[in-house]
């Protein structure tokens, strides 16, 4: 609903909407941020570099960002929703053309200061774009075959995009969080039992498919679907993440072997231990204590958006927390239940934890707008 | 757009719903994760921390050093000597080709080694040693250390290398050790870890191989830490190993060096045993061969006139080597009727050269014949008839058995290998083995040492050994490990009489000693010194009747392959035996001619501690000694008096 019915009378102005914002969040975020920052000193040997003082300083950026967000109306934010999306699929149609070629996957674009990961952006601005379209759409056509069909296109193409590049994290990533923030909005129970039931039958035509000319996914992803399956099989092969990160995560015990005493990590046993992997040090030196610590962190930040958006009666700061929220978990919840042999090595990052500048900071100006969503929701 | 405040409600209370619900699959997810983490790393905690023990620490081994072997007066026969090589590690040598080009002007370096190492370096990994050059010479080590600044990633490392000091005086006793083959592991039901270090080496041959598990001792152990490439961090614990007991053998390096000397140009094998204890003094089989060439891999150049010789240096005649005893077998037909009291030593046989046997006539070797002889004659002029008399009253079976009492067709235990058990006849092995029945005709050639019956010459320095002391003499060649002595070969007193083993003695010292005997020429003067013998000429072919009726039969005549095999048996001193002896010398015709000749030098060698006074030599022979002696110092130590070998 939009503001304009609303009396906006009691939204605080100026610089005084810094004492407005959801502080318990930030410093939720602030403490995620910080035990990144000491397991990136940890992989590091006991060293600020190369990892832990650039993610410190993309932190700061990233938590500037967030408050400059959330300082923005989000009346504002929402109507640049349609451009965000449209610049966000032009991006990843520029990475299709110019990007560069790194780690066999064309996902980012050098912009001189940094490379950006447009699919990073995608899942944001299509969150945005989501919540931007159903807050416009009269509720009671929701469900209605047309209306549902619109931004099911509009979830597809992007992450078709993403799909192609390719990066299959990513692609499911936009899947499940454009999928959740229709099953937010309202759209009736069954759409989603069609798609449930299309998706099974798709994921048998991808194993069906397999060997034949028209395969759907590239064979290094059903190399990671088979040793995610059987990990046992290819131990120093494609099985050599997952095994050495259930061997470090296993050997954590309760309390872990304590900081910096990680051989599993620190001997480099474990691959991208400072990216993708990073969960396992965690796990390794801090144990299950720590491993449940970070859990319950990041289980509070989830509440907290959605304590925030069950109070905040406008639809579009509503379904846009909500959304972002989803984004969020699914980020952490792929990635450990990746490390912890849940799901196939699919290369999402953990959130807030993960070294890598883009994800930091999108997230960062992410939860900006829930940010902003909380600052200027009506009173 | 206007809305109602309803239908506003209404989409935000379904918001709120939807929301609480996913918010729920939210936190139920993350529980289930909770759950995973918990079951990890805590209820399968141990059982991966194991494992995250096994990736991180390695075990490596820490070869032991082997143990050297000595003389029976302390010379080293085989020892270990520091050996340098030249390894290089790609990482801290930056470009390897120009570090080779550098290191090429310092050491020999041809194209081939150079091809070597560059594949080896890209194959391996970048923290790993890659030998350039091994068995270094000292000078090349220093040369290559004064420039280690300009040669980045090239080291000299020092491991302990196996040499024979005494070349090819002991390669048929102490053998060699060779790196450690597939054949060697298969051989083996558990085989030790050590054995997988490269470069470790295992003994091949000989007491080297035999004693292999005293030589060898135990490996200590280090436990590195190691990253997941395999690189070494750190040390973490190190437990050293035992390094191999020293052995001490019963030959003496001097004794040996001298008989290997003096067959030299012959194929031919000696053994001295020591009475008084079975210790063997000299064990030398020729030619021989330097098994320092085989240590670090021999090549097809050095190894093929080994192999193709039809001299046979790489067969070890002492204890593999099986011959016909010839006449030093008659010795056992003499005993065996004696102690069945069939004959006395002063009962006579008439040889007229010949004697029929179950319709065959079997020769003596002088056709004329020995007229009437006695024991002491006949075994003085070793007459053949005398003892075809004699087996053909005592049988086969009782000839065998005594023969087997003084060591014949009996496997002496020794750490040599390969030794021989020879063959001492009976009715039933040749029934089994053969399918034909025995007949009087076998034991006939059996009584003179032919025919079917093989010896080594071990066995018969054995034999002569238990003939001499009248005690079950066994062979001893390891008189200690580690200082401790092992038991010695002093058997117990044979049981037989006496009397007949007198007679025996007295038979043997007149066949050197007497004007009559067949190794007259070869006797000792010296009274202290005198020696008791006999000789024996084995046949190594049928004389054909044609070839009799061709008189074909010196030996000289024949090609050397078909000649007789020579041999002596013989003790001395005769009064209180010392040492026993055997000689054999491959086709060298007859034994009183190329083997007695032999034997009484070894044995005044053996006896005088070094080179005899002339004085123990017949007159006429004082020169020739002499000369000879000079020769075989020259020989062994060189003529500007350096030793020639390397002790």
């Amino acid at each position: 609903m939009s503001y304009l019915e609303y009396t906006v009378k009691s939204v605080p102005t100026g610089l005084r909407k810094i004492l407005f914002l959801n502080w318990p969040l930030a410093v939720l975020l602030a403490a995620v941020a910080g035990v990144g920052f000491l397991m990136l000193y940890s992989v590091a040997g006991g060293s600020f570099t190369p990892w832990a003082e650039p993610q410190m300083k993309r932190f700061a950026l990233g938590l500037a960002l967030m408050i400059a967000v959330a300082m923005v109306p989000i009346w504002l934010w929402r109507n640049l929703a349609g451009l965000a999306y449209a610049i966000s699929v032009a991006l990843l149609l520029a990475v299709e053309l110019f990007g560069t070629v790194g780690m066999g996957a064309q996902r980012w674009i050098d912009i001189g200061f940094m490379r950006l990961q447009p699919s990073e952006l995608m899942k944001i601005t299509m969150v945005m774009f989501l919540a931007a379209y159903y807050d416009w759409l009269p509720a009671r056509k929701t469900s209605r075959p047309f209306w549902v069909l619109l931004p099911v296109i509009m979830i597809l193409l992007p992450t078709a995009l993403v799909l192609k590049q390719p990066d299959l994290g990513t692609a499911i990533l936009l899947l499940t969080a454009g999928g959740g923030l229709m099953f937010l909005a309202g759209v009736h129970w069954a759409y989603f039992a069609v798609v449930a039931s299309a998706g099974i039958g798709l994921i048998t035509a991808v194993f069906e498919s397999r060997g034949t000319p028209w395969q759907l996914l590239k064979n290094y992803q059903y190399r990671r679907i088979d040793t995610f399956l059987d990990p046992s099989s290819d131990p120093l092969g494609a099985g050599y993440h997952i095994t050495q990160s259930k061997i470090a995560l296993g050997s954590g015990g309760w309390t872990g072997r304590g900081f910096m005493q990680g051989t599993q990590s620190r001997l480099n046993f474990l691959p991208e231990k400072h990216t993708d992997f990073i969960f396992t040090t965690l796990a390794e030196e801090f144990g299950f204590v720590g491993g449940i610590s970070l859990l319950a962190l990041y289980a509070l930040i989830i509440l907290f958006c959605i304590a925030s958006a069950m109070l905040n009666r406008d639809r579009f700061a509503s379904l846009l927390t909500m959304g972002i929220a989803l984004n969020f978990f699914l980020f952490f919840a792929v990635n450990m239940s990746m490390v912890m042999g849940l799901a196939p090595v699919v290369g999402v990052p953990l959130p807030m934890v993960s070294y890598g500048g883009s994800a930091m900071l999108v997230l960062l100006l992410a939860f900006g707008l829930v940010q902003s969503a909380h600052v200027h929701r009506p009173r | 757009m206007r809305r109602n405040r309803a239908e506003i409600d209404a989409s935000h209370g379904k918001l709120t719903r939807r929301a609480a619900l996913l918010g729920g699959a939210q936190l139920l997810f993350m529980g289930g994760l909770a759950a995973r983490m918990r079951y990890l790393q805590v209820d399968q905690a141990d059982q991966f921390r194991l494992l995250a023990e096994e990736n991180r620490i390695n075990i490596r081994l820490i070869p032991p050093a082997r143990g050297e072997i000595f003389d029976r007066n302390g010379r080293r026969l085989a020892q270990n000597v520091p050996s340098y090589r030249i390894v290089l590690v790609r990482e801290d040598a930056g470009d390897v080709e120009a570090v080779l080009d550098r290191l090429s002007t310092l050491v020999e370096l041809d194209a081939e080694t150079r091809e070597r190492v560059i594949a080896e370096v890209n194959r391996s990994a970048p923290f790993l040693p890659v030998t350039v050059l091994e068995d270094v010479s000292w000078d090349d080590v220093s040369r290559v250390s004064v420039n280690a600044p300009a040669l980045p990633g090239i080291t000299p490392e020092v491991g302990l290398a196996r040499v024979y000091p005494r070349g090819q005086d002991f390669a048929h006793v102490v053998g060699r050790v060779g790196r450690v083959s597939q054949a060697d592991l298969d051989a083996l039901e558990d085989p030790d870890q050590v054995l997988r270090i490269p470069r470790f080496q295992i003994g091949k041959i000989n007491v080297e191989a035999r004693e292999e598990a005293v030589l060898r001792g135990s490996a200590g152990t280090k436990q590195v830490e190691v990253n997941a490439t395999g690189r070494v961090m750190r040390e973490l614990s190190r437990r050293e190993g035992q390094s191999g007991a020293d052995l001490q053998l019963t030959v003496d390096a001097h004794l040996q060096g001298y008989v290997q000397a003096r067959l030299d140009g012959e194929s031919a094998a000696v053994v001295v045993i020591d009475c008084e204890s079975g210790d063997l003094a000299a064990i030398a089989s020729a030619p021989s061969y330097d098994p320092n060439l085989f240590i670090g891999g021999i090549s097809s150049a050095d190894y093929n006139p080994l192999l193709n010789s039809e001299y046979r240096p790489l067969v070890n005649k002492t204890v593999q080597g099986t011959y016909p005893p010839g006449s030093t077998f008659k010795m056992m037909t003499a005993m065996a009727a004696l102690e069945e009291g069939l004959i006395g030593p002063e009962d006579t046989v008439y040889c007229p050269g010949h004697l029929e046997v179950a319709g065959r006539r079997f020769h003596c070797w002088k056709r004329t014949g020995h007229g009437r002889v006695n024991l002491e004659n006949s075994l003085k002029q070793s007459c053949d008839v005398y003892y075809y008399d004699l087996a053909v009253k005592v049988g086969i079976e009782k000839i065998t058995a005594m023969a087997n009492r003084f060591g014949l067709g009996i496997k002496h235990e020794l750490a040599l290998s390969s030794v021989a058990a020879g063959l001492t006849p009976t009715m039933a092995w040749k029934l089994s083995t053969r399918g034909e029945a025995w007949r009087v005709g076998d034991t006939v050639n059996s009584s003179i040492g032919q025919g079917f019956t093989l010896a080594s010459p071990l066995q018969l320095a054995v034999m002569t050994a238990r003939l001499a002391t009248g005690r079950e003499v066994t062979p001893r060649l390891v008189k200690s490990v580690d200082g401790v002595e092992r038991p010695d070969g002093l058997g117990a007193a044979l049981d037989m009489n006496q009397n007949n083993l007198n007679k025996m003695r007295k038979a043997m010292h007149d066949v050197v000693n007497d004007r009559r005997g067949t190794a007259y020429r070869s006797r000792i003067i010296a009274e202290d010194m005198r020696m008791a013998g006999k000789t024996g000429t084995s046949q190594v072919r049928n004389i054909t009747a044609a070839e009799r009726a061709r008189g074909v039969t010196k030996n000289q005549d024949l090609p050397w392959n078909r000649r007789d095999h020579a041999l002596f048996v013989c003790f001395a001193p005769y009064e209180a035996p010392r040492y026993a002896m055997s000689v054999l010398v491959e086709h060298g015709g007859g034994g009183s001619t190329a083997a007695a000749p032999i034997a009484r030098d070894v044995m005044l060698q053996a006896l005088a501690g070094g080179d005899p006074p002339l004085e123990a030599y017949p007159q006429g022979d004082r020169e020739r000694i002499a000369e000879q002696q000079e020769r075989l110092r020259a020989l062994r130590f060189g003529t500007d008096g350096r030793a020639r070998d390397r002790a």
